[in-house]
């Protein structure tokens, strides 16, 4: 039998407070099994682990059990302890008596003795565990980006500058995101195109970057480290090496559309540029709209376009790649206003959302930078800025924050002042919240010099009088009831997760919020990754976030996808399932319900197999065995009947 | 009643008077009310030294002009002292004052005192009321 050492830690008085844990160690010290026990304030610093070394070699111990905290913070930190002494990492146990126990009850005497069956049930474990190796796999060193916004950009030009392969993936003709439609970035009020293009034609020319713009990706299989990727690239009907960029085919094009770079404040036509800037620099025709896929309809553009370059027989091509690692930033879209009837949205040319206000103020706008209002092309004098439209309101709204409506607003009246310097912005608001660097100072100016007037309070509704925009609101601050007439109301609409993330996010199999953002691995300590291996998140598909902020989760991601990439190969945890062949019927059960994909069925020797690379020792396949055939290690069905057997015989 | 805010309103020509004679930027202000909290008389006022500011802010000089506040201030610059955008409240109260003395509204005719009043007022008082109310 197992020589096996007990640990008992009192993590301070975050067990010892509600665990007898001098009862309990005085309990166990005669349990079959057991050559040594002990307890101490921590076990997990210097001085606990070194008990447990030194007294691996005094007691000649074959097996650990700590009772402590959850095995996911220091299972590691005990099993490389054994590993020190020579003993293998999976002859440690941990016995969660923290998480299990001792926070969740307050009964001394209750959760004493719940603690030692979980001890015990550690205990039985441990005595049939085998010692086993981890299983290694080769890696493919290139990193696939979803999503061709500033986070994806910047994630995908470090890890090429590190020297992998990167294959972009952005489902617009362009790259860009949404950083490309802004006007100036605050607090700086830097021109978001000047310090986006470069980064856009980085990736065009870098060696390491593959782009494949206008794609989505079809399906994705395999596991950390091989994955095999199917991109599926939307034809853009117009030959990128032969297109010149003339125009002439926009001049003939029949058909107008509302531009989706300018918000719906301005047309295009079904065959387009997005923007001057694009990345890659073609045209290409909106097949919803477009005429010419019946030829009989149209053929204006085929007809005037001198080089040739487009053909409406173009169809969608499916690629196949191979992938070591996936960093999925896909981005946010603005909470459609719509939900906004109070606010008049939709209804009024004069209300805008935050998106067309920043293409009112770009030089590249509807206007050229000049600021008149939609409806009748006058300068707005008075406009009314309303932070929090449909934010933070969880019984009609969206519940959360969206950390940016604040510093965007001001920016907006800010930079509506020095276009319109005897005009006056109003900004409603609940809370200003001011968080980064050189925010508040931005605010302070603002409000102090710049003459923007904040009023505290939420606006209840917007209606038309004539010319004007009635405002009504509250300044909570002296509890008077405000009214503005104003010429334009801008609303601070939130954030949401771009639009078919849900869809993406099962394809990939990743989990989402309650929001439908992307869940990190953990929220403090790993940021930016997902819980999934070999999948890693940036900007504002993880929650919504300013520039600074998704750019250093992006370069966050790639730094670990540049530790991962500078092994050459992959281990994985050889806690898998394994098939005992004399038992297997080749049933098939396992392999339907496998969730990875990890069983195969030998049809020649009618058994069924498990890929060890694929298996995530999820168990699944093992509780569907009809019979009993499929076993996992170290936690086999007898095993699991001496831990249950602890509970019923107490 | 709403109160209907214009461009024209905010920062109207009193506003800007009080700013002048004070010295101050009312919209430093960001409605802390660290001066309210400190105080001594702003259990008899009738609206706080904040909410001055704030009003100013709004342009309803009205509101201020009107208020008992101004009056009840003693000018002992607890205000100006805590503020933690630099804001000399005081200063405020002297300039809002200031405007309304000048207009002839609340001063103090020393030949109207009744003789009982003189003989029981401390002399203190009858300095500061002097030196507050005859512009």
């Amino acid at each position: 039998m197992k020589r096996i050492g007990v640990f008992i830690c009192h993590c301070g008085i975050n067990i010892k407070g509600t665990v007898d844990v001098e009862k309990i160690t005085e309990e166990i010290a005669d349990y079959p099994g057991v050559a040594y026990i002990e307890n101490y304030i921590f076990m997990c610093s210097e001085p606990g682990q070194k008990l447990i070394r030194d007294v691996i070699i005094e007691h000649k111990l074959d097996g650990v059990v700590v009772a402590a905290c959850s095995p996911t913070l220091h299972e590691t930190t005990f099993q490389d302890a054994l590993e020190e002494m020579n003993i293998n990492r999976h002859q440690l146990e941990v016995a969660n008596i923290r998480e299990q126990c001792s926070w969740v009850h307050t009964d001394i005497e209750e959760s004493t003795r719940k603690a030692n069956l979980i001890i015990k049930t550690a205990i039985e474990k441990l005595k049939l565990n085998e010692s086993l190796t981890p299983i290694f796999a080769p890696l493919t060193k290139r990193t696939l980006v979803i999503g061709g916004g500033i986070a994806g950009i910047q994630a995908a030009l470090d890890i090429a500058d590190g020297g992998y392969e990167v294959l972009l993936v952005e489902r617009n003709p362009s790259i860009g995101g949404h950083m490309i439609q802004l006007s100036e970035t605050f607090p700086t009020l830097d021109c978001s195109q000047c310090i986006m293009t470069p980064k856009m034609v980085a990736i065009n020319k870098h060696k390491n970057i593959k782009l494949y713009a206008n794609s989505e990706i079809e399906s994705i299989e395999g596991f950390f480290g091989n994955f095999k990727v199917r991109i599926k690239r939307k034809p853009l009907y117009v030959d990128p090496d032969k297109c010149t960029l003339c125009d002439d085919c926009t001049a003939v094009c029949p058909v107008v559309v509302p531009s989706e770079y300018d918000e719906g404040l301005t047309w295009r036509k079904a065959i387009y540029i997005p923007f001057p800037q694009s990345i890659p620099a073609t045209f290409t025709i909106d097949t919803e709209n477009c005429l010419g896929f019946n030829p009989i309809a149209c053929t204006k553009c085929q007809d005037a376009c001198e080089p040739d370059a487009i053909n409406y027989d173009m169809k969608p091509e499916t690629f196949e790649e191979e992938i070591g690692a996936v960093i999925v930033a896909t981005g946010f879209d603005l909470n459609p206003v719509e939900n906004m009837a109070e606010y008049g949205y939709g209804k009024y040319p004069d209300v805008l959302n935050g998106l067309q206000f920043e293409r009112i103020l770009s030089a590249t706008g509807p206007t050229g930078g000049e600021m008149f209002r939609p409806s009748d092309g006058k300068v707005p004098k008075e406009v009314v800025f309303i932070q929090c439209s449909g934010s933070r309101d969880p019984e009609r709204h969206l519940p959360y924050c969206s950390r940016i409506c604040c510093m965007y607003t001001l920016k907006h009246a800010k930079l509506y002042k020095h276009k319109v310097h005897d005009g006056q912005p109003y900004i409603f608001y609940i809370d200003i919240r001011s968080g980064g660097k050189r925010y508040e100072e931005f605010v302070q100016q603002a409000v102090s010099e710049d003459g923007i007037v904040y009023i505290r309070g939420k606006v209840s509704r917007v209606y038309r009088e004539g010319e004007k925009m009635i405002v009504h609101g509250m300044d909570t601050l002296t509890g008077k009831k405000i009214e503005i007439e104003a010429d334009m109301v801008v609303l601070a609409m939130g954030i949401i997760p771009s639009a078919d993330t849900d869809k993406l996010v099962n394809i990939l199999r990743l989990n989402t919020d309650e929001n439908g953002f992307l869940v990190e691995a953990h929220p403090k300590l790993r940021p930016v990754e997902s819980i999934q291996s070999g999948f890693y998140l940036a900007g504002t598909a993880q929650g919504p976030k300013d520039i600074p902020d998704a750019v250093s989760q992006a370069s966050g991601a790639a730094a670990k996808v540049l530790a991962l990439m500078s092994n050459d190969e992959i281990s994985h945890s050889p806690i898998v399932a394994i098939v005992n062949e004399d038992l297997c019927s080749g049933c098939g059960i396992c392999v339907d319900t496998c969730p990875y994909g990890a069983r195969e069925l030998d049809i020649i020797e009618k058994i069924a197999t498990v890929n060890d690379v694929l298996c995530e020792g999820c168990g699944a396949c093992i509780s569907v065995c009809p019979a009993s055939a499929a076993q996992q290690k170290n936690l086999t069905d007898e095993q699991i009947f001496n831990m249950i057997r602890i509970y019923t015989n107490a | 009643m709403s109160y209907k805010m214009t461009r024209d309103i905010i920062k109207n020509s009193l506003v800007q008077k009080i700013e002048e004679l004070s010295g101050q930027n009312v919209f430093d202000c960001y409605q802390c009310g660290n001066c309210s909290s400190g105080c001594p008389v702003v259990d008899y006022m009738d609206i706080m030294p904040n909410q001055v500011l704030r009003l100013a802010q709004l342009g309803a000089t009205e509101d201020i002009l009107n208020s008992e506040t101004i009056w009840i201030c003693s000018a002992c610059l607890q205000c100006s002292t805590r503020c933690p955008k630099g804001v000399e409240v005081a200063k405020v109260m002297e300039a809002l004052r200031s405007i309304n003395l000048r207009k002839r509204i609340g001063t103090l005719d020393p030949k109207k005192i009744e003789i009982e009043d003189l003989q029981n007022l401390p002399p203190i008082a009858l300095v500061g009321a002097f030196r507050k109310l005859t512009g």
